[in-house]
């Protein structure tokens, strides 16, 4: 059975059906690395869950202690990365569905974007200095 | 309008404000509304940890800040929120994979998110006011 979307052939040329990336050329990246991501963030959440549970009243010392051990800033940064990248995809869509002012919507998205490689950028960057410096 | 109806009796689009809410489409726009704001929330994991790397006194005052009634209310916000993301997102992992779309299974799949939520939502506070020990 034939889906009404799906294209005959006649307009495409077959490079770009064998590519499959579609109007945006994108395919489906954007889909994908959501998915990507959610399953990686099932354990690193449950892992940084389980982390804030002991940080209670933790003093400077003990926590940067803690961070500076190789697993727990290991999967730290593992959590930033896939966290920050999850949370960017997501927010991209809500933009996308729920501003429908053009102007406005590229200016979210750019927006958002950067404010989350800053985010990720600013953790990372805190994690190694702990790990390394102290 | 009655005529029309007769004619085409097509199902009209759910206008938001007359439209009965089912336990699927406030699951579905909760997924959204949870995970944007843990999107905004773990800035305070980024606080946390440029306070640890800057020194000190930066730390203690968030220490500080996470201690005030705010700061429990928005670490109860963001357990709550997270756990809820969690659970139904391995729900929709499921649909991704060509489960759960008959409806009694879409609507079974949600009691069980909305219940592993609340448990772990439960027992994250037990164990945080020292349950425990």
């Amino acid at each position: 059975m034939k889906l009404k979307w799906e294209d005959d052939g006649t307009f495409k040329s077959p490079l770009a059906r064998a590519r499959g990336l579609g109007a945006a050329h994108m395919g489906v990246t954007h889909w994908w690395h959501q998915r990507l991501t959610a399953v990686a963030n099932i354990p690193l959440m449950l892992w940084l869950v389980w982390s804030v549970l002991q940080m209670q009243g933790w003093s400077y010392e003990i926590f940067t202690a803690w961070l500076a051990q190789p697993v727990n800033a290991i999967l730290m940064i593992l959590s930033l990365l896939s966290v920050f990248y999850h949370a960017a995809l997501g927010s991209q869509v809500i933009a996308e569905d729920y501003i429908h002012h053009e102007g406005l919507k590229i200016f979210k998205l750019i927006g958002m974007r950067l404010f989350f490689i800053g985010a990720a950028v600013a953790s990372i960057f805190s994690v190694l200095k702990i790990a390394f410096a102290g | 309008m009655s005529d029309a109806k007769k004619i085409n009796p097509r199902p009209l689009s759910p206008h938001l404000q007359v439209y009965r809410p089912q336990l699927t489409s406030v699951m579905s726009i909760l997924h959204r509304a949870t995970g944007f704001s843990m999107a905004v929330g773990t800035m305070m994991i980024v606080w946390m940890l440029v306070a640890a790397a800057s020194g000190v006194e930066a730390y203690d005052t968030f220490q500080w800040f996470v201690g005030t009634v705010i700061g429990k209310l928005m670490i109860f916000g963001w357990s709550a929120a997270a756990f809820y993301h969690l659970c139904n997102g391995v729900r929709h992992l499921f649909w991704d994979m060509g489960y759960l779309f008959k409806i009694e299974n879409a609507y079974k799949a949600g009691y069980l998110v909305l219940a592993a939520a609340a448990l772990l939502l439960a027992l994250f506070w037990w164990l945080l006011c020292g349950g425990a020990a």
